[in-house]
């Protein structure tokens, strides 16, 4: 303790192994031993081959191993197939492995004794390769070898200082107890870090768990954070991360439906979303995810395709069927298959595959299609916890991604059985539309956070040359679909044509009014003229006979000579007569 | 521990009898690798007249030796020959343990003819 400076808070391994550093926030207690329990069989060994396999090749810090219960030849042959070569790396001093052999009944105990040959071994160990870190596996053996437990827990404790003091980096490794963490209760002894491993088999399906009890000085993760053995040795995989800290894009992907774009503001999902699409069986889940696959290798982007359903070849055929050809791309290598079973393995397996397979192939695009079967073989929370921190990876990677959901029929459509509708961003709904002795597809889209999206239903149909969308006819029973729609598409034509003929009947009839109309002005017209010439004639006649008997009495006058001055009168009252007329 | 090496290579064999090698590991001289080493002396000389070789080992100076023999407590003593491989750990101070340890019990009583 003594070379250590635990001022400027606690300095930290890294362990190396995935996952784990993220968890502890950077690893073990540098310095100090660290306590990892657990039952048979759930990877103590290899936790402490990997912390020391991972300190030689990536940190630059031999390491020792002291193993009670396997020889050096058993652990190399071992972890061999995890690609940790131990044989090189004594070779290269990087690693030292000690077996040491408790063998009751070889041992006879007269008196007094100590560990110190432990103690002498380890000590040579570590300073013939300048180990920084040591791994115990299992010390608890020597409680079955030896049978003065007073001395041993005496000289435990004492090992458990000398290691502080010689400042290595330590790995105890104990059996898991009844009750108790360790069956010696060396939990009491290696009190600064503690971790518990766990097997647990629910239904048939076995998962590893890690659990950090106990961290001195540290912050650390408190949750049981499911891990796996692989071929790459073992990865912790933490639930939730490192909280919600992924970029954002702003960037816009087609879905590969031009009418579905249109309906998601016009330019189609953001990147590195999560799409559900969620439907009953044989809505067309499928068919989208296809579309949406096509549309991004047709961007030259990597997709990556999860089929739990279908075979690669059968998916191929189906999607060639409503027009999208996938063998081109599959040939170029921009989309990539890989088609399993769900129950093949655990949740963890089957998200540590696609963790894998993400890390390898790089893609943009990932398509899981469907994600409901994943609750075959796990229980609700985990498949969420798992769904979580698919989605957690995949977005943090900035990669788009389709999960397609199976909804069972008779269960809420708005369900999911996962229950992960919250983690995604877009939601299409698919369904079934039973009406008129027929089935027909419809899609809605529930929900696409940071959009305007349509709120409008849309029949959804998919042809030989892929799926159109449709609007809907809204009829007095509801959405109109398929061949109701397509009745009331015809009808909607028939009323119209009737319309259209009213209209030019009341044209017709307008104009012929106007044109009865119009005769009638004419013939009053014509009537008025034949009245207006008639009076003109007969004014004409009362002119003539006036002047005529004007003239009359003036040649009356004239005949009668006598009265000059009358007829002067006469004269003049004739012509303003004629002034009058 | 100079001194041990001149007592531990006291060898007396009789031609007509297997010769015990023994070898005991210490660290350092501490009051229990003394008291072990008086204590194996003693049982040797007592049972074992002239029929047996010891070889102290310090592992102090010697800790590579630790690893060959499985040596975990200290002191131990490992008998060699004859076969098979004895250990008994502990400063020897019960005798009658160290006797049945190293089947001494029984060579007194049976295997001698």
């Amino acid at each position: 303790m003594a070379n250590e400076p635990a001022s400027v808070g606690l300095s930290k391994c890294p362990a190396g192994i995935q996952g784990l550093d993220e968890i502890t926030g950077g690893g073990l207690p540098r310095g100090r031993p660290t306590l990892v329990c657990g039952s048979a069989g759930c990877g103590k060994t290899l936790f402490g081959i990997e912390f020391l396999v991972r300190g030689a090749t990536q940190y630059d810090e031999p390491g020792v191993f002291m193993a009670f219960e396997e020889t050096a030849e058993e652990l190399a042959q071992n972890v061999a197939s995890l690609g940790f070569d131990l044989d090189e790396l004594v070779r290269q001093k990087k690693l030292s492995i000690d077996y040491v052999r408790v063998e009751r009944s070889e041992i006879e105990e007269t008196g007094e004794y100590d560990l110190e040959g432990l103690f002498v071994r380890l000590s040579y160990a570590i300073d013939s390769i300048g180990a920084k870190r040591v791994v115990l596996d299992t010390i608890e053996s020597l409680f079955a070898g030896l049978s003065n437990d007073g001395i041993l827990r005496a000289e435990l404790r004492r090992l458990f200082r000398w290691l502080k003091e010689k400042g290595v980096t330590a790995v105890i490794s104990a059996e898991r107890g009844d009750g108790t963490l360790t069956r010696q209760g060396l939990e009491e002894y290696v009190s600064d870090c503690v971790i518990l491993l766990d097997h647990r088999v629910t239904e048939q399906i076995s998962t590893r768990r890690l659990r950090i009890v106990k961290y001195r000085g540290a912050l650390h993760g408190t949750n049981e954070y499911p891990f796996l053995i692989d071929d790459a040795g073992i990865s912790v995989l933490p639930v939730t991360s490192l909280g919600l800290q992924h970029e954002v894009s702003s960037e816009r992907v087609s879905s590969g439906i031009p009418r579905l774009d249109s309906m998601l503001t016009g330019r189609g999902y953001y990147r590195g979303s999560s799409v559900l699409i969620s439907g009953t069986a044989g809505s067309g889940k499928t068919s989208v995810a296809a579309h949406f696959v096509q549309a991004a290798c047709r961007r030259g982007e990597r997709t990556m395709y999860f089929a739990f359903e279908e075979s690669q070849g059968q998916l191929v055929r189906n999607m060639r069927s409503i027009g999208i050809d996938l063998e081109p791309w599959i040939k170029s290598d921009l989309l990539r298959f890989h088609a399993a079973r769900p129950t093949l393995c655990g949740l963890e397996m089957h998200l540590a595959t696609i963790h894998k397979w993400v890390g390898d192939f790089q893609p943009r695009a990932v398509i899981i299609d469907p994600l409901s079967n994943f609750t075959s073989s796990g229980t609700t929370t985990e498949v969420k916890a798992m769904l979580m921190r698919l989605i957690d990876l995949l977005k943090s990677n900035q990669i788009t991604a389709i999960f397609t959901n199976l909804t069972s029929g008779g269960r809420p459509t708005e369900q999911t059985d996962a229950g992960v509708s919250s983690l995604m961003d877009t939601w299409l709904l698919l369904r079934d539309v039973e009406l008129g002795g027929e089935r027909n597809r419809s899609m809605y889209i529930l929900k696409s956070r940071g959009m305007a999206h349509s709120n409008q239903l849309r029949e959804f149909l998919l042809t030989d040359h892929g799926a159109e969308l449709l609007d809907v006819y809204l009829g007095a029973e509801g959405v109109l679909t398929g061949s109701a729609r397509l009745a009331q598409e015809s009808r909607e034509k028939a009323a119209a044509l009737l319309r259209q003929q009213e209209l030019q009947a009341r044209q017709r009839e307008l104009e012929r009014r106007r044109e009865a109309l119009e005769a009638q002005i004419a013939a009053l017209r014509a009537e008025f003229q034949a009245q207006e010439a008639e009076l003109c004639r007969t004014i004409t006649q009362y002119q003539a006979r006036e002047t005529q008997i004007a003239e009359d009495r003036l040649a009356m006058g004239h005949s009668r000579q006598s009265e000059s001055d009358g007829d002067k009168r006469l004269a003049s009252g004739k012509t303003q007569q004629e002034e009058n007329l | 521990m100079t001194g041990d090496q001149g007592m531990s290579d006291a060898v007396l064999a009789p031609p007509d009898d297997q010769v015990w090698h023994l070898r005991l590991y210490v660290a350092g001289r501490t009051p229990k690798s003394v008291a072990a080493f008086v204590n194996l002396k003693r049982i040797c000389e007592e049972h074992l007249q002239g029929r047996y070789r010891v070889e102290v080992i310090d592992l102090l100076e010697q800790p590579q030796l630790a690893k060959g023999d499985q040596i975990l407590a200290l002191p131990t003593l490992v008998r060699q020959l004859p076969p098979p491989l004895k250990k008994i750990i502990g400063d020897l101070s019960n005798e009658e343990r160290v006797l049945v340890g190293l089947d001494l019990r029984c060579a007194d009583s049976t295997a001698r003819p």
